[in-house]
Parts: C-alpha cells; structure tokens; sequence
C-alpha cells in the first residue's frame, strides 16, 4: 500500500468540496476495545455510545469513543443525556482527544439490528454529519471466537426515498431498489499506534495457544444454532405476515377496480338514459364516492428489514454450519489417529 | 528500603496479598494518551477505575486522563476534570469506582507522593500504576505500587512505595486477537473461516511439535522429561474414549445437522430472492 502523502490544510480545503465516497472506516484499537468492553459488560441489554474521530477523503477514521449511558424513556433523563454528552465530549477535547462525532455504535443480538430505529437514529445522525457511520458489534458472537464488527451505512438512494416516506411499489422499482440496497457494509480496517504496537508485542503471552484458539475450537455450537434458528423462525413468521399485508391490499384494490368499473357502468347507462330523456349526463367520476377512495398500499420497509435480517440470519448460520464441519472433520481425523 | 524487621519504623502493611489486574484497555487508553499528551507536558497522568475483588485483587478495568501541570516540585491536578469525568463515568457503569491512578514513566518520582495523596483521599489505599512508554530499559515495564507511611512513633516520615504483583495476562486482548492489535494497520478483519484456518494451522503446528519431540525421546535423542510426558498423556488421555461405530454415528449425525441448516437456509435464500422477482412483476401488471 503506498504511504498516504501528507496534506496541508489548505489542500485538504481546496478537495472538500468533491464529495468522495466512503471507501473504508478505519478503527483503533483503542476504539475497538472501548466498544467490546462496553457492549460486554452489559451484554444482553443492548447499548450504544458515540464514536469520535476524523474524515479524510475515502477514510473515515474513528479514533475514540465514549459510552452512553443506557437509556430511560423519560423526558428530564434526555435532557441530562444530551448534557452527558456535551459533558463528555468537554472533557475528552481537553486531553486533546478528536472531538468530532462520526457516528455511533451499538451492540446487537445475533445480529438483529436491521430496525426501524436504526434507520431513523441514522437519519438523525446524518442531518448534522455529511459522513456518518455505524458500527455493530455482536458480543454473542465472539465467544464463537470471531471478531463480529460491522460498519454500515444507509445507501444513499435509500435515504432519498425514506426522507420522502415513499416506500410504494412503484416507487421502489422506478429507483431499483431492493432490499439487499438498503445497508451498505464498509470494511473495516483496524490501525494502532506505534507506541501500542510495541506494548502488544510486548505483553503478547508466550503460549501458542490463546483464547481465541479455544473459542474458536469449542464443539458445542448447538446452542447458538438453535438460537439462530429461533430468530431465524420468527422473522419467517413476521415475513408472511408482512406477506399477508399485500395479499390483503392486493385483493381490496382488485376489490375495488370490480366496483370502480361496475360503477360507471351504472354510471353510463343511466346517462344513455338520460340522453335519451333529453336530460344533463351526470359526470363520470364521483370523489365523494366511497368506492374511488385510494386504497393505501403497505410500506414495504417492513419487509425490506425482515428480508434483510432473513439473508443475515442465513448468512450467519452458513458461516458457524462452516466452521462446525471443520470442527467435526478435525475431531474425527483426531479420534482416528 | 528493604524491609528491616528489627527497624523501628512501623509498616501499615495490611494487604499482602494484595495484587492487581490490567485490562488491555487500560494499556492502550494510556498509550492514546501519551500519544496526544500537550506539547510541552513530560508525562501523562490519570484516573484508574475498576473494581476489588473479595480475594484483595485489584481489577483495573478503566481510565481516564487528568490534565495537570508540574514544575520543580509543584504538581498541579486539574480537580474538577476528574471530578466531572468521573461522574460521567459512573453514570455509564456504577459498579466502577476508583482504585488509583496512573501516570507515564519509569518508576516512581518525587511528584508522584503529592499525586499520590491526593487520590488517598479519595479512595482508600489507592494502586498506582506507571507505563514505561519511553521504553527506558528497552522494555515497556509497567508496574503497581501502593504506598505505606512509614511512621516513627506519631510522626510520619515519609511514604514507601512498594511494588505489588501485576497480572498481565490479557484475555480480553486475546479473544480479540493479538494479530489485531499488535500491527499497526490490519487491512481486513478476518472472517469465520478465515479465523478458523489459523487457529488449525496453530493446531497442527502444536501437533508436530509434540510428534517431534515424542520422536526424539524415544529415538534417545532428547533426555526424557517425566512432566511433559505426563502432560501428554493427560492429553491423550482426555479424550473421550469412544468405538468407532460410536463416533461414526455422533459425527455423521452432527454433520447431517449441520447440513439441514445448510439446506434450510439456502431454501430460504432462494425463497428471498423468487419472492422479490415475484414482488417486482406483481408491480409491472
């Protein structure tokens, strides 16, 4: 990789204006371990905190974070949240720590964290950022053995459609839009400083074998199977029901267009009649009628995020079913010798 | 100051078995410190949080950077930072509280007593803990001292530090991956598989090495070591004695398990995707 050139402010000015696009997110390990404790220790509950760090050109760098507080549906706890916030964000400036918000993190459970609040916290976020970002961090997974970030944004076209709340069929396939659109992942690159790059290298223990070496080589994964599975089930369920919503309006609409045009037929003839009475038509369309009343069609962002979780929740057990063959071959050829 | 025990000062010496525990979070928190300490500052100081364990083990899970200015003697701590920040803190986490203070550097010196009392009034028997970042003596030494007074009679002479144990051993650090952390730029997180063929690798590896050496010992070339050789056998011997039909069995049933999930999601991938196709030409009539 070529050593990125150093640039100087006034460069750095001069290309602000060329929006480029979010190529990379690169995270210290500082970072990374702040989120892991975080999400951990309060692992199941689900938390979220605030990343901090710097945007230069394709690279998104996150150099800090803090935690937030976990959240209580009351008004005065968001007042003092937000001062929490500034509090923190105070504090971290003067031990010249970059205080600049890029985005957020939050833990998820098996990875179910395509919501409708994300989408929206991320809306919220994107007002005030040009460039944000969210990283995920699945502490469930990673007794697995398997580092389980994600960064993820909203696609652009997406957001387009979600600022407008237009989210019709019509619309969809005029943007080509599916569901697979909505979130963008963005690799994650993980960068140390040099001082604790000595540090680690230092501490590393003498053993070959770690942790992780164990976490990973663990047999049982039944139960996180059937946890997937669990999920996997009921989003299947949430999906026919969303399934169900269009059939329902399918059906109503087609309802609808029979009495529509049984309607005007009525309509018609009793104009010939009239005609024929040498009297006024009456006119063709009628808005006060009940039966031209727009059937409202579903959103379908619903099952967009259902279909998403689906693909994830598959994504995930073909990669443990992976590892566990490979666990169990390892174990059989063991057994043999 | 070897402990004397005819010495007529009297030690408060209280925890002996007093000992500590760094999260690597701590190590890095400090190290970005250092990193981004002021121009003209020559050490980083701050707050260290975490917990004390019923057995006198001293958990140092968190930290945090106190701005302060020193200059011939005088220390000077910013108060109210740390008192904000540790508010901050424990709305996050209660359970943290403070257990000491670190500062950069090798050992202890002479501001350090002043600091040191300092945060004793805030906590009781306060751990200090100092990160060679310098790398003085060609090794980043991190150590904990707690500090006792030595007193003669009614007076108080001075205050000792003395060294506690220090477990490093980062398990946290470890289940992340040291591959991780320990470079200074990784591209590409590894994925399941990817992590898998490594942990393998090392597996093998650890393999061979014990074959060799079981060869060399019985070829004469090595002497003969009864621990590793009870070692090995403990390990052979935790292996669950099973007939191979058994196996067969366990391991095939596994395998059709896992080969039904296999299945079970593909089936709903493919589902997944006919069901936009159909979705999208419902849309076209």
């Amino acid at each position: 990789m070529a050593a990125p050139t150093p640039r100087s402010f006034l460069q750095v000015a001069a290309t602000e204006e060329v929006a480029s696009p979010l190529l990379v997110v690169q995270i210290e390990g500082l970072a990374i371990l702040k989120i892991i404790k975080h999400c951990k220790e309060f692992s199941p509950a689900l938390v979220t905190g605030q990343l901090l760090g710097l945007d230069v050109g394709t690279v998104l760098e996150v150099t800090n974070c803090f935690p937030f507080p976990i959240r209580e549906e009351d008004e005065e706890n968001e007042a003092e949240g937000a001062n929490y916030q500034l509090e923190m964000m105070k504090c971290l400036r003067e031990v010249n720590v970059d205080n600049n918000t890029v985005g957020w993190y939050q833990s998820t459970l098996l990875g179910s964290f395509q919501t409708v609040e994300l989408i929206e916290t991320f809306m919220n976020y994107q007002e005030n950022i040009r460039r944000c970002v969210c990283i995920i961090y699945d502490p469930s997974r990673s007794s697995q053995g398997v580092l389980a970030l994600k960064a993820l944004k909203l696609s652009d076209s997406f957001m387009d459609l979600y600022r407008n709340h237009n989210f019709t069929g019509e619309k969809l396939r005029e943007k080509n839009l599916s569901w697979v659109d909505i979130f963008e992942e963005i690799p994650i690159k993980v960068s140390n400083s040099a001082l604790v790059s000595a540090f680690m290298t230092e501490l590393e223990a003498d053993t070959p074998v770690t942790q992780c070496d164990y976490d990973r080589l663990q047999l049982s994964t039944n139960p996180f199977m059937e946890r997937n599975m669990e999920f996997l089930i009921e989003c299947m369920d949430d999906l026919s029901m969303e399934q169900q919503k269009f059939q329902f309006y399918y059906r109503s609409l087609s309802r609808q267009q029979a009495q529509q045009q049984a309607w005007l037929q009525k309509r018609r003839a009793e104009n010939a009649a009239r005609k024929a009475a040498g009297e006024e038509p009456l006119p063709e369309e009628d808005p006060s009628n009940p039966v031209f009343k727009p059937v409202p069609e579903p959103s379908r962002l619903d099952s967009f995020l259902i279909t998403n979780q689906v693909s994830n929740y598959c994504n995930q057990i073909n990669g443990v079913a992976g590892q566990n063959f490979s666990r169990l071959y390892m174990m059989k050829a063991l057994h043999e010798n | 100051m070897a402990a004397n025990e005819h010495t007529v000062l009297q030690f408060t010496s209280s925890s002996a078995s007093l000992s500590a525990r760094v999260h690597p979070l701590v190590i890095f928190n400090i190290c970005d410190c250092y990193v981004r300490r002021p121009d003209q500052a020559e050490r980083v100081i701050g707050t260290l949080l975490g917990s004390i364990s019923p057995d006198g083990t001293v958990e140092i899970r968190n930290s945090y950077a106190v701005p302060h200015s020193e200059s011939s003697g005088q220390v000077a701590l910013d108060i109210e930072y740390h008192h904000n920040m540790l508010v901050s803190h424990q709305k996050v986490n209660p359970k943290e509280v403070i257990v000491g203070w670190y500062s950069t550097g090798l050992g202890v010196t002479g501001g350090s007593a002043l600091i040191h009392e300092f945060y004793s009034s805030e906590v009781p028997n306060p751990v200090h803990l100092t990160v060679d970042t310098g790398f003085r003596n060609g090794q980043g030494t991190i150590k904990a001292y707690v500090s006792f007074n030595l007193s003669l009679g009614d007076r108080q002479l001075a205050a000792q530090f003395q060294e506690i144990p220090l477990d490093l051993r980062m398990v946290e650090a470890e289940r992340v991956g040291f591959d991780i952390l320990k470079t200074t730029v990784v591209d590409k997180l590894p994925n399941d598989l990817e992590g898998m063929e490594a942990s393998m690798e090392r597996l093998l590896a650890l393999l061979d090495d014990v074959y060799k050496y079981v060869d060399s010992v019985v070829e004469g070339r090595v002497p003969p070591d009864n621990n590793i050789g009870r070692f090995i056998s403990e390990t052979v011997s935790s292996l669950p004695k099973l007939s191979p039909s058994a196996l067969d069995k366990l391991v095939n049933n596994s395998v059709q398990d896992n080969l039904l999930l296999l299945y079970l999601s593909s089936i709903i991938r493919t589902q997944l995707s006919l069901a936009e196709k159909l979705n999208t030409a419902a849309q076209i009539l």
